[in-house]
């Protein structure tokens, strides 16, 4: 994370367009900034609105360091934020994004009512898209070795030493394991697979407990079957070791599955699948965490800018941006027709019990450090499993006493 | 040279580094020893978000700001004493270690954990680049003169390499199926996982900095060799002394300055090392000092930094640069002392 955040530093990318052009509905005369992160579903949105003319698209990886300061400005630095549930909590907290209730009745009429994101029923966000990490799996590896895909976490082991027997790949399983805050959210996935709870009401941690034991014991027999590098195996890493035919299985994003049929990269075109994620346990819910993407507007701009911002957004988020992009993402927007790869993610996202979306909190923004800190020593062998959890509990309680969040 | 005009000369000089740097280092200063928090309160809260088809509301209780009048968050700061430095230091947990005699433990904890290869890393590597740089210095010294440019202006590439690139470039050399991991698979018929190892990322990012800070050294020694005195290593050639003796006795002792020098720039870079554990992506195996207050200080997805602890371990960082200094400054000081008289 902190390689691609530095790199992508970097590379910012700026997009401005001077003419109106004929693909959108209005023409643009007011100067429009958006800030949003950098992968194919924001630049395909970023794209679609800089037909209307006016619109300076920032795509940046390192969004999420620059969003808080930049739309607490008065007036704020950008008018459109792109976030995600993880990325909008500062937003929220801060007050710095408005309430789009009375714009959405002016010109959101084709907004489908589950894009509205709704916090005590004033609609803050609008999404676009979901994503959530699932089951790929190699099909034709299945075939050939006369197996079914797994439904849950053990099934996937089961799975993965016959295919290790089979010798057919590299490694039968990645997982995007990169100490920080990868292998953070791969142990948020299982731990709330396994029906653990993140912290209790009065903010103090609760990882310490038989779900974090059981989550940290299953990834730790996940390893078996893993490349041994998986500390530094990251989203693009995972996806590039399917696309090079080096493993069979992984639990990996959904926003990364096109990349998987890219035949200028992938050397398994078709080949690969994607099924919900699997169940930590009996009757639990997926053992993942659902999470969307989508715009927010600044509070700290006049009325008027505020109008044209959202003007250009529904232009960004309309039915023929989504036509053109079709499987760049798991689109909300009316006109998405799912491929193949998409069955994974929706199986996921309608599972029941459903996985959990990502908390919006500043709790879980600790906690997730906190987790990408001192996980990484009981992988390397550092630290039991009941020192991991405790090591994790103590960093947490130092970083929520900081924060004031707990006394 | 006048006062006033002096004060001319050197004044923006002494402005910008008041501006950029003492102000900052204040600051830093003052702020380790402030803990800044928002004032929350709990509140319930009703949210919707998208499923694929339907939406998902939840009510929980969140903690958020309290806003002002003018809708920025209402902030508290109070002074905490060497609360954020006992933080970082984890002084209790170090306590329980010695007490219960794992005192491997120690080296579990994140700021013992970096300290402890941050003093190896830049130990190890000062003797290296003093030695390497001293070499390439003396080999070029040697080298027929038509051949001299290319030779210094390849040994100069890897201090021009950004430093990233050229941890990346060793990355990739080494990690996953890289081409000298292949190699060596290939040659011992085994599967060789470097990343997956802490002791050989820590060779890596070792070899990394000698690589890269090498010709820095290479390049002052050399500028030191063009000016050693001839008759005096002439006359060391008609005593009948060495090639070895002429260099112990003659070249080293007069650049003995040039390498004061590099070593104290070299323990102050090497410190602050940073750039290996982004490059290698270490931090499972291997942080740094710099990496840890980079780490409390970048802010999480909530918006959150840790800037009082992140300010301690900078700090503690000088701290730690100033008394590895003491030595070669007390002996800088010593000479030049000695100079005067």
């Amino acid at each position: 994370m902190k390689l691609k955040t530095l790199l992508m530093a970097g590379a910012v990318s700026l997009l401005a367009t001077a003419g109106a052009q004929a693909d959108c509905a209005f023409e643009n005369d007011v100067t429009v900034k958006s800030l949003s992160a950098g992968f194919e579903a924001w630049k395909a949105v970023t794209d679609a609105m800089a037909e209307c003319g006016n619109v300076e698209a920032e795509l940046d990886q390192e969004f999420r360091t620059k969003q808080p300061a930049a739309f607490a400005a008065n007036p704020s630095l950008y008018h459109i934020g792109g976030v995600s549930n993880g990325t909008v909590t500062p937003l929220l907290n801060e007050g710095t994004i408005r309430p789009l209730d009375d714009l959405i009745a002016a010109h959101g009429q084709n907004l489908a009512p589950n894009q509205l994101i709704k916090i005590d029923g004033q609609t803050m966000a609008v999404a676009m898209m979901v994503n959530t990490q699932h089951l790929m799996y190699r099909q034709d590896i299945f075939d050939d070795l006369g197996l079914e895909v797994p439904t849950t976490w053990d099934g996937v082991l089961e799975t993965a030493a016959a295919i290790k027997e089979a010798g057919v790949v590299d490694y039968p399983l990645g997982a995007t394991m990169k100490s920080g805050w990868n292998l953070a959210q791969d142990f948020n996935n299982m731990f709330l697979g396994f029906g653990g709870q993140f912290t209790g009401p009065d903010s103090m941690p609760m990882v310490n407990s038989e779900a974090g034991m059981k989550a940290l014991d299953m990834m730790m027999r996940m390893t078996e079957y893993m490349d041994p590098e998986y500390l530094v195996s990251d989203s693009t890493y995972v996806q590039q070791q399917f696309q090079q035919g080096k493993i069979a299985m992984a639990n990996l994003w959904a926003s990364r599955a096109a990349a998987m049929d890219d035949e200028g990269e992938s050397q398994v075109v078709g080949k690969v699948n994607a099924a919900a994620a699997p169940l930590a346990m009996e009757g639990g819910a997926p053992a993942t965490t659902l999470w969307w993407d989508g715009i927010v507007i600044a509070k700290n701009i006049p009325d008027e800018e505020a109008e044209a911002a959202f003007r250009v957004a529904m232009e960004g988020l309309d039915t023929e941006m989504v036509t053109a992009n079709n499987d760049e993402a798991i689109w909300l927007i009316s006109g998405y027709q799912p491929n193949r790869l998409a069955e994974g993610a929706i199986a996921t996202a309608s599972a029941d019990p459903a996985p959990q979306s990502y908390p919006s909190t500043s709790q879980m923004g600790l906690m997730h450090t906190a987790l990408g800190n001192e996980l990484p020593a009981f992988f390397t062998g550092e630290r039991d499993a009941t020192a991991t959890l405790e090591a994790i509990e103590e960093a947490y309680i130092t970083a929520a006493k900081e924060a004031g969040l707990i006394e | 040279m006048k006062f006033r005009t002096l004060a001319w000369f050197v004044g923006p000089s002494v402005f910008m580094m008041l501006l950029f740097i003492a102000f900052p280092l204040a600051s830093v200063f003052l702020q380790s020893f402030q803990i800044t928090q928002p004032v929350v309160e709990t509140v319930e809260v009703e949210t919707c978000t998208p499923g694929f088809l339907g939406q998902t509301c939840v009510t929980e209780t969140k903690t958020t700001p309290i806003l002002d009048e003018n809708g920025t968050p209402q902030t508290t700061t109070e002074w905490v004493g060497l609360l954020s430095y006992a933080r970082v230091l984890q002084l209790d947990q170090v306590g329980a270690a010695i007490a219960s005699g794992t005192l491997g433990s120690i080296l579990a904890i994140d700021f013992w954990k970096a300290l402890r290869f941050t003093l190896t890393f830049t130990l190890v590597t000062l003797p290296l680049v003093i030695g390497l740089g001293l070499a390439i210095a003396l080999a070029v010294n040697n080298a027929a003169r038509s051949i001299r440019g290319q030779i210094i202006f390849v040994s100069l590439l890897p201090f021009i390499i950004t430093p990233v690139i050229g941890a990346l470039s060793i990355r990739w050399l080494f990690y996953g199926d890289g081409i000298v991991t292949a190699l060596l698979e290939d040659m011992l018929a085994t599967d060789i996982s470097v990343a997956a190892n802490g002791w050989a990322i820590e060779l890596l990012m070792m070899f990394y900095r000698v690589w890269h800070v090498a010709p820095f050294a290479f390049v002052i020694f050399y500028a030191g060799l063009q000016t050693v005195n001839q008759d005096t290593l002439e006359s060391a050639i008609i005593d009948g002394a060495s090639r070895f003796e002429r260099l112990r006795y003659v070249v080293v002792p007069h650049l003995m300055p040039l390498i004061i020098f590099v070593a104290l720039i070299h323990l102050m870079d090497a410190y602050r090392a940073f750039e290996e554990v982004v490059g290698f992506s270490s931090q499972a195996h291997r942080i740094t000092l710099q990496w840890l207050t980079y780490d409390l200080l970048e802010p999480d997805d909530a918006g959150n930094r840790a800037i009082s602890r992140a300010s301690a371990s900078a700090m503690l960082t000088m701290i730690g640069i100033v008394i590895l200094l003491i030595p070669l400054l007390r002996r800088t000081w010593r000479d030049h002392k000695g100079s005067a008289h």
